[in-house]
């Protein structure tokens, strides 16, 4: 009796495992067949160049910049306010209805599909505001996108400071934003820098919400104020794999796009993660 | 000096109370814009916004409606008598016909002579109809007032063809339908998955092996969309067509992979969550009574964590409904009510993700992708915050 | 019975002190009562506290003794439903008084903690610290050594002033929280059971510092430990349930208490 019951459980174990292995191979499968497909297509040139012969070859300098101006864009955007937001939640909010009303919204907002935050840009920056289908405008909506993400990490990186910290600086005649803005944001840091660092992760990646406030089909040249268009690596990858002029064709030059967007999002988490283990390791030392 | 310091303490404490209604302000207007963009579906006719119906001063019919009109426009129904008139064939004149009806004729500078060109055309045909901009509209015809866009029409209807001329059909049921077939596939696989992998990782699995696989579970979290649905287009999309043998793989069961795979992680780390929150006392109550670890995870801990595991696969329906890229690249888009998953489908947000970019910007296309969008934000919204009751509803006993 | 005797002529006594108020008092508390929401935490006490003087707080756990600690500063003002009621006078100025402003109080009035809580800066960004939120940046560097010096650390960390505060110890972390509040030279300073948290050899010093900060500060120490008490206190306050129970001369405490509680305290045998 009590024999079958073990092997029952040995049998379930063993099952759990092996589709537990599955989900993460998907992952290395999804990243393998992209990094081996790709990788003969990078070079120096492709990073460089502008595309050529209807998108089908060339390089994607300007879809690169363009994202770069989207992170740091919707960065300037997102973690001023974001941050703000977050010692709002955890340092001034009393425990109320309206802390959690604000919550509850932020929660929301986190929750809204992109596609839907892509037709509110557009209905309020680009047309309501008249910023026009812009970088401007992109930036905007990706930093509305990104903001919950923000919030969530300063509020819990905030969280994890002891009241000690708060306690002593008070004692010492320091003000509440001197000790939010000279101990507590300090200390908390590391971590607020990770979820930063995610966010722009989600920025570089991110394709709904910017097909109709900013990117651009084609447009090698660089842009040159904020109320001008700009190509981007993940809205260029959608249009060499579905509508290009070539799309076979084009199939090596769309690996090598999909390669270097995933490169950039992969290298940002790794640089999320080590980061976050470096400084708090320093903080502990 | 102290002041000094007090004043600023104020301003910086302003600033922030105002940050932290950012994300309350964004919300609401997010509403405010859908709505106002989409509700104004409803306050227009589905043509054409300078487009108007006329009929021949002699024809005694008064009154046409949407679906009468678009019956009268494919060709269904032939004569004036279905709808109280005289017992006359119906001849249509829409904007299309112009070539057909006024060949080789000169239409002058901006269509400056087309007026004088339709009357002459128009003026003694007694069983005529004709939709075209006002300015254009032969002298005499008696204008026939549209019906606004219905809501019945627009969430009953089972026709989505937002460009058919001269009147647009938008009936989301095909919409709603590919969306539904899509996301239960997907959730189909997904859940049972994610949540045996959440109880393999938290309960099962050691430390060791816990460090070996969370990284990969956060890269299929921090992979783009448009990644997958450039890996499903150029891996899943070309399997299916084979396996299947059919004429192209962009189909719902692609859609659902793809989705399946996107909603693994969200499920995956929120039940981990709800999984690791059973307190230990309990579990070790169950091995005090003898139950082996696999009766103490199905009989006390699952049951335990099972608030946080269903809003863990709520949420997970609320990303795989809101997903648009990966959805978009990979099932073909065809908006037709979908018979198995080996059709291609087209969902709420890939809809709105091909078209807007067509349409005219307060057009009633342009405001019915935004009446979509309105749905797909109620959607999720409604998910939102019935996962966090659910949630809440748990800790407040 | 005898004990609420007792109790009501101290507080009579206190009040006749309060009344003649010499110049070297530096805190006086006339009829303070302090609440927690519905809860009172404590119960109209009157104490005259003299400048350069150590004054032990000593009672059972929640007896009101760190509540009326944290009164002397206003760290109380941190919590949501605290209400005091009564005077608290420091050099004869009412510290609850509207118009006074909360950051000069708490940099005039010093607090040590229990735990020791240096921030994650290096050693002497941490002494500076107070230094530089209330706007004394001049020699910052003299006053920082000069603040390590008082608070007998300096010879062990003059090295590496630059390393993280974390590093040390938990006695020279205590030492550094103590060179960090006289830093910003306050008149007064509190400590809550600043030893509790360290090995006996780290009190031991931590004690002796004490003795000699009293030259230049008056000093309210919360101790749980009897024989710091009276090691290191002139004046000991006896706190029961929310009641200043007795309040006299160290020896006299501890040699022969008025009230039967104290006694029974002091002897071990509650608390």
């Amino acid at each position: 009796m009590s024999q079958s019951k073990q092997q029952k459980q040995t049998i379930v174990f063993t099952t759990f495992m092996v589709i537990t292995v599955l989900v993460s191979a998907i992952s290395i499968g999804v990243f393998f067949y992209i990094f081996f497909n790709g990788i003969s297509v990078l070079s120096w040139g492709f990073f460089t160049g502008v595309p050529e012969n209807g998108m089908t070859e060339g390089g994607i300098f300007p879809a690169i910049m363009g994202t770069l101006i989207l992170i740091v864009g919707s960065g300037l955007v997102a973690f001023p306010m974001g941050i703000l937001a977050g010692i709002f939640m955890n340092e001034y909010a009393h425990q109320n209805w309206f802390k959690k009303f604000v919550r509850l919204m932020t929660n929301n907002l986190a929750g809204i599909p992109s596609i839907v935050f892509g037709l509110f840009g557009m209905a309020f920056f680009v047309n309501g505001l008249g910023f026009g289908v812009s970088i401007l405008s992109g930036c905007l909506t990706l930093g509305v996108l990104i903001l919950p993400i923000i919030i969530r990490t300063t509020e819990e990186s905030l969280k994890f400071i002891p009241d000690d910290y708060r306690l002593a600086s008070y004692a010492l005649g320091a003000s509440k934003w001197q000790t939010i803005w000279r101990v507590i944001l300090p200390a908390a840091l590391p971590n607020i820098v990770t979820g930063v660092i995610l966010a722009i992760g989600r920025v570089a990646g991110e394709t709904a919400a910017i097909l109709f406030t900013v990117a651009a089909y084609f447009l090698p040249k660089m842009p040159t104020s904020i109320y001008d268009e700009t190509m981007a690596l993940p809205y260029h990858l959608y249009v060499i794999s579905t509508s290009g002029t070539d799309i076979e064709k084009a199939r090596p030059y769309a690996d090598g796009t999909a390669l270097t967007l995933l490169m950039l999002v992969f290298g940002l988490n790794l640089l999320a993660n080590w980061y976050r283990k470096r400084l708090n390791k320093k903080i502990k030392v | 000096m102290m002041t000094r310091k007090k004043i600023f303490e104020k301003i910086i404490e302003a600033v922030i109370y105002a940050s932290g209604t950012a994300t309350t302000i964004v919300v609401l207007l997010i509403v405010f814009f859908l709505f106002r963009e989409g509700l104004g579906l409803f306050r227009q006719a589905p043509m054409q916004k300078t487009y108007t119906v006329a009929v021949h001063p002699q024809n005694p019919v008064r009154q046409l409606s949407i679906d009468q009109l678009k019956a009268i426009f494919s060709k269904k129904e032939k004569n004036w008598k279905t709808f109280g008139g005289k017992d006359q064939s119906i001849e249509t004149f829409s904007s299309e016909d112009i070539e057909k009806h006024l060949k080789g004729q000169d239409l002058g500078e901006a269509f400056s002579k087309l007026k004088g060109l339709v009357t002459t055309y128009a003026q003694n045909k007694e069983n005529l109809v004709v939709v075209m901009p006002k300015k254009f509209m032969p002298n005499k015809f008696v204008p026939i007032p549209t019906e606004h866009m219905s809501i019945g029409a627009f969430f009953g209807g089972k026709e989505w063809r937002p460009t058919s001329e001269p009147i647009h059909s938008f009936g989301v049921l095909p919409i709603i339908a590919g969306t539904l077939l899509v996301c239960f596939g997907a959730l189909l696989f997904a859940i049972p998955t994610a949540i045996i992998a959440a109880i393999y990782l938290v309960e099962i699995a050691n430390k060791k092996v816990r460090n070996i696989i969370n990284p990969f579970i956060e890269l299929l979290a921090g992979i783009p969309s448009v990644i997958y649905g450039f890996f499903g287009l150029v891996v899943i999309v070309p399997f299916i067509q084979k396996t299947f043998a059919l004429d192209m793989g962009e189909t719902a069961l692609a859609g659902s992979i793809i989705l399946g795979i996107i909603s693994l992680p969200t499920i995956i780390t929120i039940s981990e969550d709800a999984i690791r929150s059973v307190p230990r006392e309990l579990k070790e109550a169950s091995f005090a009574l003898g139950a082996n670890h696999l009766q103490t995870i199905f009989k006390v801990i699952v049951p335990y964590a099972l608030s946080g595991i269903v809003s863990a696969a709520i949420l997970g329906v609320g990303r795989t409904v809101g997903e648009t890229m990966a959805v978009l690249m990979v099932t073909g888009n065809a908006a037709q009510m979908p018979s198995s998953f080996l059709d291609s489908v087209r969902v709420i947000t890939s809809t709105v993700a091909a078209e807007l970019g067509e349409t005219a910007q307060g057009g009633i296309h342009y405001r019915a992708l935004f009446m979509l969008a309105c749905v797909l934000f109620i959607l999720t919204f409604w998910f939102n915050l019935l996962a966090e009751w659910i949630v809440a509803k748990k800790t407040q006993k | 019975m005898s004990s609420q005797n007792s109790l009501s002529d101290q507080n009579l006594s206190l009040d006749e002190t309060a009344k003649n108020m010499t110049s070297e008092a530096k805190i006086i508390t006339r009829n303070l009562d302090f609440f927690y929401g519905d809860f009172q935490a404590l119960k109209n006490i009157n104490t005259q506290i003299d400048a350069h003087t150590v004054t032990a707080l000593i009672g059972p756990s929640g007896c009101g003794k760190s509540t009326y600690l944290r009164v002397l500063n206003r760290m109380n003002d941190l919590i949501e439903g605290a209400k005091v009621k009564g005077e608290v006078l420091i050099d004869g100025q009412n510290i609850y008084d509207k118009k006074l402003d909360i950051n000069e109080l708490r940099k005039n009035v010093g607090m040590v903690f229990q735990k020791p809580t240096p921030f994650p800066k290096s050693i002497f960004e941490n002494v500076a610290y107070g230094l530089r939120v209330n706007g004394m940046t001049e020699n910052i560097k003299e006053r920082v050594e000069k603040s390590l010096q008082q608070a007998a650390l300096w010879n062990e960390v003059k090295d590496h002033l630059k390393k993280s505060a974390l590093g040390l110890s938990g006695g020279q972390q205590q030492r550094l929280c103590i060179a960090r509040t006289i830093a910003i030279q306050p008149d007064i300073i509190l400590m809550d059971e600043p030893t509790s948290a360290l090995d006996p050899i780290s009190a031991s010093q931590i004690e002796d510092l004490i003795m000699e900060l009293k030259e230049r500060f008056t000093i309210i120490i919360v101790t749980h430990n009897m024989q710091q008490a009276r090691r290191v206190s002139d004046k000991t306050a006896f706190f029961y349930l929310g009641d200043l129970e007795e309040y006299d001369e160290t020896p006299k405490i501890f040699e022969s208490p008025a009230s039967e509680k104290t006694q029974n305290y002091i002897r071990g045998k509650f608390g």
